[in-house]
């Protein structure tokens, strides 16, 4: 291809959070030449979402972290159009139609639509007040306000995932009365050993957090001054604010009327294609296969969608690329760094790994028999580290060594490379 | 207010004006190269790796020890490095020389 039909090129990026941001900068790095074009509905410059639940909720002057500073986009000469929606991909012409009526001609289209905040069908749901979820930065602005303004404070929580367990502790350390509600028997139920859910339950509790599992919201009832939030026990809950973490639902929309395959996910390949040769799709929207766990996956974080970004700009350019295909997470809940590598679903065992002189740190190893899936690592970057060179390397660990403090956490616990 | 100088991987130095805030944030702010910041600063990505010239080491103190684990994702840590996320920008820091790594 010559540098001539190169500039004619025209990329269109739907979705401008890190995954949409980081693969319109790696383009430029990847060489193309052509228009990038970022669109998001979201009016704010594209920003860090992690700390919207973390430290953002809390600041003074909650502003949002950007990802890159404006005149950045402007340098890479790439087009930021924020506040407006795509509403249709017509990908026969290879263009894209905006709720302003205008459309725009693509030679590439990346979907970086991300997913959004489920609201059950919970009655009395709609008529509550200060009900929120936490997606965007307009939410955690919207909290932080309702916050300020709220005499009591009282926040329930409905849901203990990593989104409830995090917002619950930023307004704790506020000064908030905090109740979290989990539907199952245990918190982070879906991605964690019990171990875990005990650990982080003792966490908040100890924190003046009330943590209540097995809870299953069947109403919102809402008076003139405040919500009760009701459990099908009978149990009621007061609520001057209620945030609603409960899960995703993926944003398919576009892509499912524009003939994509869509299977929990846009469908993509290696080089995160989609069925639509000029159409790429990244981050939490889509569904690849995992070389590395041997499943299709879609995965929620912030590591896979930058990743995915840099792969998706170098196929567009025709380059080389390296998958990353050991997913990473962190959270962070009052003082506690939570670090996890791998994937522990379809774990057979876990071993606790306990530190001799440290007794706030310590790790869980996921095994399928000799196979270690992945670490959960709390306030202890030597496990998360240690634990993601293991994965990456398919090492065997030797379990006895591991639950065994009196032996350094180090590569002396590997048994052979495999 | 200090000024420090980013020493990025095609050898060019550019140098930078910070008040307040971490280095990283100093650095995403003024694009350079190599360093990313992915985590947004709380210490779980090391993707603000820097090389802190051997004389300045005292600037800038030694890491924490989880920063230092966190060092060994990468195999070009050395005694001097540091993950500028963890460096706040004080007027000490003013002449400060970082390299990028990587």
């Amino acid at each position: 291809m010559t540098s001539t039909t190169i500039s004619k090129q025209s990329c269109i990026i739907v979705g401008a959070s890190h995954g949409g941001v980081n693969l319109a900068f790696a383009l430029r790095k990847e060489g193309y030449e052509g228009r990038i074009a970022l669109i998001d509905a979201d009016c704010n410059l594209p920003y860090h979402r992690p700390p919207l639940s973390k430290t953002h909720l809390i600041a003074d002057e909650p502003a949002g972290q950007l990802l890159k500073p404006e005149q950045g986009y402007q340098k890479a000469d790439i087009s930021l159009v924020l506040g407006v929606r795509v509403v249709e991909v017509e990908s026969e012409h290879k263009q894209v139609l905006l709720d302003d009526g205008t459309r725009h001609p693509y030679t590439q289209l990346v979907l970086a639509t991300g997913a959004s905040p489920i609201i059950p069908p919970i009655p009395g749901i709609d008529t509550a007040k200060h009900l929120y979820t936490i997606r965007t930065a307009d939410d955690a602005l919207a909290i932080a306000t309702a916050f300020k303004t709220s005499e009591q404070k009282r926040v329930v929580v409905i849901g203990g995932g990593y989104v409830g367990l995090e917002t619950a502790a930023s307004l704790r350390k506020s000064g908030a009365v905090v109740t979290v509600l989990e539907r199952e028997p245990r918190l982070l139920a879906r991605v964690t050993a019990p171990i875990m859910s005990d650990y982080f339950y003792a966490l908040h509790r100890q924190h003046g957090v009330e943590v209540h599992n097995g809870k299953n919201v069947s109403e919102i009832k809402t008076n003139a001054t405040d919500n009760r939030v009701v459990c099908s026990d009978g149990s009621e809950y007061p609520a001057d604010i209620i945030i609603v973490g409960v899960g995703v639902r993926v944003n398919t929309a576009l892509a499912e009327r524009a003939n994509l395959e869509i299977n929990n996910g846009i469908v993509v390949n290696e080089a995160n294609q989609t069925s639509d040769q000029s159409i790429f799709a990244i981050g939490d929207c889509c569904a690849q296969f995992n070389p590395h766990y041997q499943r299709w996956l879609r995965l929620e974080s912030v590591q896979n969608a930058l990743d995915q970004g840099k792969v998706a700009a170098a196929a567009i350019c025709h380059n080389a690329f390296k998958t990353q295909p050991v997913p990473w997470f962190w959270s962070d809940q009052y003082n506690v760094k939570l670090q996890m590598v791998g994937l522990s679903q379809g774990y057979g065992d876990v071993v606790m790994r306990k530190e001799l002189d440290k007794p706030d740190s310590f790790s869980v190893w996921y095994f399928n028999g000799d196979e270690l899936l992945a670490v959960d690592a709390v306030n202890n970057a030597k496990a998360y580290v240690l634990g993601t060179k293991f994965i990456n390397a398919m090492a065997q660990v030797d379990k006895d060594k591991l639950v065994d403090n009196s032996v350094p956490l180090s590569v002396s616990i590997i048994k052979e490379l495999a | 207010m200090a000024k420090i100088t980013f020493i990025t991987q095609n050898n060019i130095p550019v140098v930078v004006e910070g008040e307040a805030g971490s280095v990283m944030a100093l650095a995403v702010e003024n694009n350079i190269a190599g360093i990313d910041g992915d985590c947004g600063g709380v210490c779980s990505c090391a993707t603000c790796h820097v090389h802190v010239a051997q004389e300045q080491f005292a600037l800038v103190g030694e890491a924490s020890e989880i920063e230092k684990d966190m060092l060994e994702l990468d195999d070009d840590a050395n005694e001097y490095s540091r993950l500028c996320c963890q460096i706040d920008i004080t007027p000490a820091l003013d002449g400060l020389v970082l390299t990028v790594a990587g």
